[in-house]
């Protein structure tokens, strides 16, 4: 049965389907925006919770998708896709169009836009960066203030852009506060000398090993947190970040200088893939993600019979669930073309 | 036949609305201050008194404001007050050349073709009948509008109308049944008798043809005058009684009276001068963004009337002034529904109706309770010597790019400053005040008053329209107060700074505290002009949008704030401009949460134009100047 497959996106869900599809026999093709694969697993240092170096897992997923039954069309955007006499037909942003017999959509998310939340000062205050590029930082062995020294005091703030009303965000990302004790372990690592603080509204160590590596970042690393709500950030003369926070478990106004201060940001739905719901009549929910056919039983299928989601188009993931939930779409798939002879 | 019976519920009902409406102004009158008596005797012997009649003349009767919001809504309140207006006049009139005696009493002129159905003698009274009937005809088009009006409010352009009380309804009816039954009551005469014009003339032949007229025009004229006295004896517990009140509120606000903060007479007169033409509705964003139709000024307005519990209306207002700039009465709403968020409590009371007839006068209820503890415990402020003091407000810390942009617009025209909340300051106290906390206001005015005192400086800029508002109405400097907006236009005429021109096409949206609430709506647009392009939008001046982040309203929730201020931004996006400018903090957090066009502070604009930063600076004791080059990063 050699049917075609299209995954739109080369990210992990992406790339981790393709390779599940080519198991079962179809062929497939990936349509990825960026001219690599990788997603924004690209932007990695470690990961959490085991402190894995992510080029092995870039390594796995490049290895999974190097076979004959994939073909990689990079630098190419997918703006439409279509369903006539149960094909799909798949439009670029070129304007060529592909057949499919089904589809995997694997869009992602993107990064929340922190300059978003004015307030944190970020694009404005040059030491005010994100999870992302500190995360670069590490990678390129390059953690440094803008004017070159080497921050002495660091703060994380949580929940920028997850949980917040006010950017119409209700949801929580999930991943940003385990980041941020990975992060915050880190910057112990690599400036021994340092103090770091996280400010939290609620600490959500929910997958497997977050919660140990939680209590080592305290015990091992001397990581201080604050529960409180940041609310405005200056910059002094000096150039040090004035923060402004209630440590509400104290009951007490807090005014703290850093030398660094790390935006935890969320997640939200990509741009592509809005575009891509927007054209092609897929429905979104109050998240604005693709919205999942059922909560339990549906969480790879949508409103389009042969439609199928992977990883976080459909919600906020981490890498763990996310490589699941491209095998359990594949399995869809499988079932689809099953249901269909 | 001089007399007959059915005249007495009219006579009744006249009598007693007149006697009412003198009472009331009496009472109204004794209970206004010192001051404002004398204002009200000094403008009936002034020119106050001619301006009222002129304004009168083309607001009660023509009712020229709603013609200009609503040329439909215009026409059926014309017809229906001027229209009635002449009916009575040219009634009269009538009565005297025409009866058989002179100076009668009004019933005459009201019944007059009862007591003279003759048909017209001369070819003066043929033209005068034409004319009556022409009149009534013009009411009574006006009533086919009303009646649409309320079956279906979009009709006479009109999203929404107000809802009604039993006893409007009952009152709502006895005036709909006024001139139709004066129509069938004259035209049922006419046909007995020969008479009448085009409109009566023509209907009483085509009734007397089929049906016994003479018998008939008798119950009509009970009907007509059992509506009439009907319809006066309800005037005092419906919205009517906006008839003759706005004449006192005419009156008593071109003799200089002002609503205050005190509940008063004024206050009373205001309330009752309320037609409920739901203008306010229409113009309010919480209903034509949000749905919400419960809470605008006209229900604010008749719950006070009617004694009912309007204490979840109170704070669930932008306090935008929009419905006040197009009030066609206008009544003063944002200082009444000031006073009443100060003493939002609800004294439930026996509404019996001969209370709601005679209510008791109107007294202030003890204010709500401070809520405490008080704010003694801020640490006393300090502040430096500066001609001019920057007060950015805590909104623009949470945009600190208008305070950077600010410090160098400072820097650039060489301007001896202080910031003085540069290490965040306390704040301004207008959240509390529109909350009704005047009393703990006043602690944070008294705060920030003596820190202003300190520095010696004859200038206070802020980047805040709501701390700018507050200054301006709530504080006694002494020194003069500009938005940085007002400022920058004077820095600008002053040769103090100069800008280059940018070729970006930008929007205005006009903040409410800044343009309704204290009338700065030149100098914003100015300045843009001076540096932009600047586009006109569909809501320029007064009526520019609110855009929905308003700290006025303290009940509604996040996404109903987001609806109004999407609504609101893609109107003021709709030529699409490179910029959507504002000069509020709050403003453009509101907007930049919801528009995908870039959204910022006329100071960001002016300071990447900033040409060459004059050496004439003198050295000031603010150490963020001395310390450190401050710099903008092109973000916008």
């Amino acid at each position: 049965m050699n049917k075609e497959v299209i995954v739109i996106g080369a990210g992990a869900a992406g790339m981790e389907s393709a390779g599940q599809l080519a198991n079962e026999g179809f062929s497939v093709k990936i349509f990825e925006k960026d001219e690599s694969p990788g997603g924004h697993l690209k932007g990695w240092y470690h990961l959490f919770p085991n402190r894995r170096d992510s080029v092995e897992v870039m390594d796995y997923l490049l290895d999974v998708i190097d076979r004959k039954e994939i073909e990689l069309l990079t630098n190419t955007t997918v703006t439409k896709v279509s369903k006539k006499d149960g094909k799909f037909v798949v439009t670029t942003t070129q304007n060529k169009e592909y057949n499919a017999d089904a589809i995997i959509v694997t869009t992602g998310f993107d990064l929340f836009r922190s300059e978003r939340k004015e307030e944190y000062g970020y694009g404005i205050y040059d030491n005010v960066i994100t999870s992302a590029e500190l995360e670069k930082m590490f990678r390129n062995g390059n953690l440094r203030c803008t004017d070159g020294r080497i921050p002495q005091k660091v703060g994380f703030i949580h929940c920028v852009g997850s949980r917040d009303e006010k950017v119409g965000n209700f949801y929580c990302s999930k991943l940003c506060c385990v980041s941020a004790v990975k992060q915050a372990i880190e910057i112990r690592e690599h400036v021994p000398e340092s103090n770091v603080f996280c400010f939290y509204m609620d600490i959500r160590m929910g997958g497997s090993g977050y919660e140990e590596l939680y209590r080592e970042s305290q015990q091992k690393y001397g990581v201080n947190y604050i529960r409180g709500k940041v609310s405005e950030v200056a910059e002094n003369y000096e150039g040090k970040l004035v923060l402004k926070v209630e440590d509400t478990l104290v009951g007490k106004p807090l005014k703290m200088e850093f030398d660094m201060l790390v935006l935890m940001v969320g997640m939200e739905m990509s741009e592509s893939g809005k575009e891509l719901a927007v054209n092609s009549g897929l429905l979104t929910g109050e998240n604005r993600f693709f919205a999942p056919a059922d909560h339990h039983f549906g969480s790879n299928k949508g409103n389009v019979d042969g439609i199928f989601y992977a990883g976080a188009c459909t919600a906020t993931m981490n890498l763990t669930e996310t490589l699941a939930h491209a095998r359990s779409a594949v399995d869809d798939v499988v079932d689809y073309f099953r249901r269909k002879k | 036949m001089n007399f007959e019976l059915f005249v007495i519920p009219f006579n009744i009902g006249l009598y007693f609305i007149i006697f009412y409406v003198v009472y009331r102004s009496v009472v109204w009158f004794l209970d206004l201050s010192r001051q404002d008596k004398l204002r009200l005797q000094r403008g009936f012997f002034g020119r106050a008194f001619w301006q009222s009649i002129k304004e009168i003349f083309s607001e009660s009767l023509l009712h020229r404001k709603i013609w200009k919001t609503n040329a439909r809504l215009g026409y059926m309140h014309t017809s229906l007050a001027f229209g009635w207006f002449l009916l009575i006049i040219f009634g009269t009139i009538e009565a005297d050349l025409f009866g058989t005696s002179h100076l009668n009493p009004p019933y005459k002129a009201i019944f007059f073709k009862y007591f003279h159905p003759e048909p017209a003698r001369s070819g003066i009274e043929v033209a005068y009948a034409f004319l009556m009937d022409l009149i009534l005809a013009y009411i009574l088009s006006g009533l086919f509008l009303a009646v649409l009006k309320r079956f279906s409010s979009k009709s006479v352009g009109m999203k929404k109308t107000t809802k009604l009380l039993t006893l409007d309804k009952v009152a709502l009816t006895s005036l709909w049944l006024v001139f139709p039954s004066r129509l069938l009551a004259e035209s049922f005469t006419s046909g007995a008798y020969g008479s009448g014009s085009f409109l009566t003339g023509s209907l009483g032949n085509a009734l007397a043809s089929f049906l016994p007229a003479e018998q008939l025009a008798y119950p009509f004229w009970w009907l007509y005058s059992l509506s009439l006295g009907t319809f006066f004896i309800l005037l005092p517990l419906t919205r009517y009684m906006h008839i003759p009140i706005e004449l006192f509120l005419i009156f008593a606000r071109n003799s200089g009276i002002k609503t205050g903060d005190q509940k008063g007479s004024y206050t009373d007169i205001q309330i009752y001068s309320c037609s409920s033409c739901g203008i306010c509705i229409d113009a309010c964003q919480l209903s034509f963004s949000a749905g919400i139709n419960n809470i605008q000024t006209a229900y604010l307005l008749k719950g006070i009337r009617e004694n009912i519990d309007v204490t979840d209306i109170v704070p669930n207002c932008l306090m935008c002034g929009r419905c006040e700039a197009k009030c066609p009465v206008g009544i003063e709403i944002m200082p009444i529904r000031m006073i009443q968020r100060r003493e939002n409590i609800y004294l439930p009371s026996e509404r019996k109706l001969l209370k709601r007839y005679f209510p008791d006068r109107k007294k202030s209820p003890a204010p709500k309770p401070p809520v405490p503890p008080s704010y003694s415990w801020i640490p006393e402020g300090r502040s430096e010597k500066a001609k001019v003091i920057y007060f950015a407000g805590c909104m623009s810390h949470l945009t600190p790019t208008i305070k950077k942009s600010m410090l160098s617009i400072f820097e650039a025209a060489g301007v001896d400053y202080t910031f003085v909340d540069e290490e965040g300051g306390v704040c301004c106290g207008r959240p509390l005040m529109l909350s009704g906390q005047t009393k703990k206001a006043r602690e944070l005015i008294s705060y920030n008053s003596k820190l202003f005192y300190e520095t010696g400086a004859d200038m206070l800029v802020t980047s805040c329209p709501i701390c700018y508002k507050v200054f301006k109405e709530s504080y006694k400097l002494g020194i003069d107060i500009m938005h940085h907006t007002q400022y920058i236009k004077k820095l600008i005429n002053d040769d103090a700074l100069k800008l280059n021109f940018m070729h970006k096409t930008v929007s205005y949206h006009s903040p409410c505290d800044l343009g309704r609430g204290s009338g700065v709506y030149d100098e914003p647009k100015y300045v843009l002009s001076y540096v932009a392009r600047l586009q006109e939008t569909e809501f320029e001046d007064e009526n520019s949008l609110c855009c929905g982040g308003s700290l006025a309203n303290t009940k509604i929730d996040n996404p109903t704030r987001a609806l109004i201020a999407k609504d609101a931004a893609r109107e003021l996006t709709k030529n699409r401009p490179d910029y959507l400018v504002t000069a509020c903090p709050l403003c453009k957090k509101t907007f930049g949460a919801v528009t995908e066009t870039d959204v910022v502070d006329i100071s960001e604009l002016v300071a990447q134009v900033i040409v060459v930063p004059q050496a004439k600076r003198l050295m000031s004791n603010s150490p963020i100047m001395r310390k450190k080059k401050v710099t903008v990063k092109n973000n916008c």
